[in-house]
């Protein structure tokens, strides 16, 4: 059993309630930083855990919070990113369904690390249920004085406020989070200036996963030494993992960074194996739609032949020749009756439709993936789209405002650099691939030996 | 614009909008537009030009200010939707469990086209993309709820049930 820290009172009935929450040691951190910590001593904890940001870019939090600026006489800001829209990704939601006050807990210090006297949940729209349970949470803490003003006695005010997105994928992007939270189109600033200098409202801005600011609450309890002694390397601590597609036991599990990827595709802790009887193991996106799609070859091993752990290195090993990234931590895995080219199309479908369209690579390049993925795909495809595919991406790829027109172009050039031979077989056998599901009676691998003949 | 009905937003839907202005600065009460703009959709069912024109004013933006941001966000609806509006989740976690299928089957059942509505008015379907259940998957949105691990059984029972709620 892996150590657990975000899911650690998960068997706990009504842990969501507040007597529930503080009857397991909740709000215990905020106790210990507002009576007996500086701010910067908060900081320093974090900086010590290891803890890097959970949101997908895995930057360490506590260097990211000694960036902040501290202009006189302008408020600063934290803003939690509960947006949570990559496609494979609901660990959020799952923590905060259930354990809304560990998230409020690890606000409160955080805010105070910072000395930011106001901070707002952005949960995308969509999330409606749990903008409920968060706001009936945030009352709870209010009226047991962990928010308002002079909390504890301390001197120290801070408000959390829910703010309401209503579905645009972008907005999990810092910047654009920052645009809509003023109000606008979610269109990404151009940076610099970062948010760090001048984020909403022009003022000095922290942007935190919705999982990063909740751990804050276990390492200013327990200490950042007592954290950084799980994991391995630079992945320090415990991830929520969202697992789903073609397995036997889809959801969200907290692992030890640092668990084999075997072990967690494999093992009943975890995943539990495959979906079907019989079926093996395809593919696996590890990280969320935006990171490289792996072959089972090179999602279990490194090309050097080692075991692929769930840390951030092991998962990049390789670069992205024959690694991936961690990413958000939402691992979806085919079968092999998944089509990987009707895959490519449905995530390229995906950032077509979710592009703010500010930069013309990425708004025409997103549509140019589409299109042509439709048609492969749909038997009327030719050989030269297969190359075209490729161009497209790198014509995307760093010519863009925000990481989106990468995030779009990864999956696209990955799928055909582990799997061209779906894409020509798509090209060269129209007539085989009209069924929508056309590998699930005959797995690839039998059209291959044909094909290879 | 003249021509257009002006409306009027009951005492509820003022009081809280006037909670989602406070949670931010003063002078920052564009900020609230997300918020308020959900309550009067759940309100109205559509962002009718009447409707948007009172935010702009309530907010005192300019009416543009308002359609900018509600042709970008895709939860408003642009055009009045049936009683019951079905979002059905077609990424590629929900394919890969059978999301196609299960809103084809729902389409066929209803007799109509994605983005269509019924013509009782009671049943809209649309596709949208991933809505963070892809472990629970198939699924659909449907106001407020998650509706997860669709079967067809579930689909008959559950269009069923709001036929019947209504008769
Ligand atoms: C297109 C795009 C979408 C993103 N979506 C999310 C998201 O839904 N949730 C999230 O926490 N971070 C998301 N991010 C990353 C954020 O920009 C930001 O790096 C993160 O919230 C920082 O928090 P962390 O340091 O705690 O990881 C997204 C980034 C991009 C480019
Ligand atoms: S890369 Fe795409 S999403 Fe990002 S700013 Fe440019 S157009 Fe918008
Ligand atoms: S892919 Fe359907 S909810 Fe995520």
């Amino acid at each position: 059993m892996g150590r657990k820290i975000i899911l650690e009172h998960y068997d706990v009935p009504n842990l969501k309630d507040y007597n529930v929450y503080r009857s397991v040691g909740g709000y215990r951190a905020v106790e210990k930083a507002l009576k007996s910590m500086t701010p910067d001593e908060v900081v320093q904890e974090v900086k010590r855990s290891g803890l890097r940001g959970r949101g997908g870019a895995g930057f360490p939090t506590g260097m990211k919070w000694s960036f902040i600026a501290k202009p006189e006489g302008k408020p600063r800001y934290l803003l939690c990113n509960a947006d949570e829209s990559e496609p494979g990704t609901f660990k959020d939601r799952y923590m905060m369904q259930y354990n809304p006050h560990f998230l409020i807990d690890g606000m409160i210090c955080s805010a105070y690390a910072l000395g930011c006297n106001t901070a707002y949940i952005y949960v995308r729209g969509e999330y409606k249920f749990i903008i409920k349970i968060l706001e009936k949470a945030i009352l709870e803490a209010k009226a047991n004085g962990w928010l308002g003003k002079n909390i504890l006695g301390s001197g120290y005010d801070l408000e959390i406020y829910v703010h309401t997105g209503a579905g645009a994928y972008i907005c999990g992007e810092e910047t654009a989070l920052i645009e809509s939270i003023e109000g606008k189109r979610g269109n990404p600033r151009i940076k610099p200036p970062f948010p760090a200098v001048s984020g909403l409202y022009g003022c000095p801005t922290v942007v935190n996963n919705v999982e990063s600011l909740a751990v804050v609450a276990w390492i200013i309890q327990n200490g950042g030494d007592e954290y950084a002694k799980i994991g391995v390397g630079n992945s320090k601590g415990t991830k929520l993992i969202s697992a789903s597609g073609n397995i036997r036991k889809p959801g969200v599990y907290e692992i030890e960074l640092g668990l084999s990827v075997e072990e967690f595709m494999y093992s009943d802790e975890y995943c539990g194996g495959m979906q079907h009887e019989g079926r093996d193991l395809k593919a696996v996106v590890a990280g969320g739609s935006s990171v490289p799609i792996l072959p089972k070859e090179l999602i279990l091993k490194t090309a050097s032949g080692e075991n692929r752990l769930m840390t951030y290195e092991s998962l990049s090993e390789g670069g992205f020749q024959t690694g991936t990234m961690l990413g958000s931590g939402g691992f979806i895995v085919y079968d092999e009756a998944a089509c990987i080219v009707r895959n490519t199309w449905n995530f390229s479908r995906f950032y077509h439709h979710e592009s703010c369209g500010q930069c013309s690579p990425c708004r025409e390049g997103t549509g140019w993936l589409e299109k042509v993925l439709h048609r492969v795909e749909h038997g009327t495809g030719r050989w030269a789209d297969i190359d075209l595919l490729v161009e497209i991406t790198k014509k995307i790829e760093g010519n863009t405002i925000c990481p989106f027109g990468d995030a779009a172009s990864w999956p696209v050039a990955s799928a055909v650099r582990h799997f061209r031979h779906e894409f020509e077989y798509h090209v060269r056998f129209p007539e085989k691939i009209k069924n929508r599901e056309h590998f699930a009676s005959e797995p690839m691998r039998l059209f291959i030996n044909e094909f290879v003949k | 614009m003249s021509t257009l009905q002006e409306i009027q937003f009951s005492d509820a839907i003022m009081s809280r909008i006037h909670e989602y202005i406070a949670r931010y600065p003063e002078g920052k009460q564009k900020s609230a537009i997300l918020p308020i703009l959900h309550l009067v959709q759940d309100e109205y069912g559509w962002m009718s030009e009447p409707v948007m024109n009172k935010v702009a004013e309530i907010l005192s933006i300019k009416p543009i200010e308002v359609y900018e941001v509600v042709t970008f966000y895709t939860m408003y609806n642009l055009k009045p939707v049936g009683k019951y509006k079905l979002e059905f989740c077609g990424t590629s976690c929900c394919m890969l469990r059978g999301a196609e299928n299960i809103m084809d089957y729902t389409l066929n059942k209803l007799g109509i086209k994605e983005g269509e509505t019924t013509a009782d008015g009671l049943f809209t379907v649309t596709r949208v993309e991933c809505l963070g259940a892809c472990g629970y998957a198939p699924m659909m949105q449907v106001g407020e709820d998650y509706i997860e691990h669709l079967t067809t059984e579930s689909i008959d029972e559950f269009i069923e049930s709001r036929r019947n709620t209504v008769k």
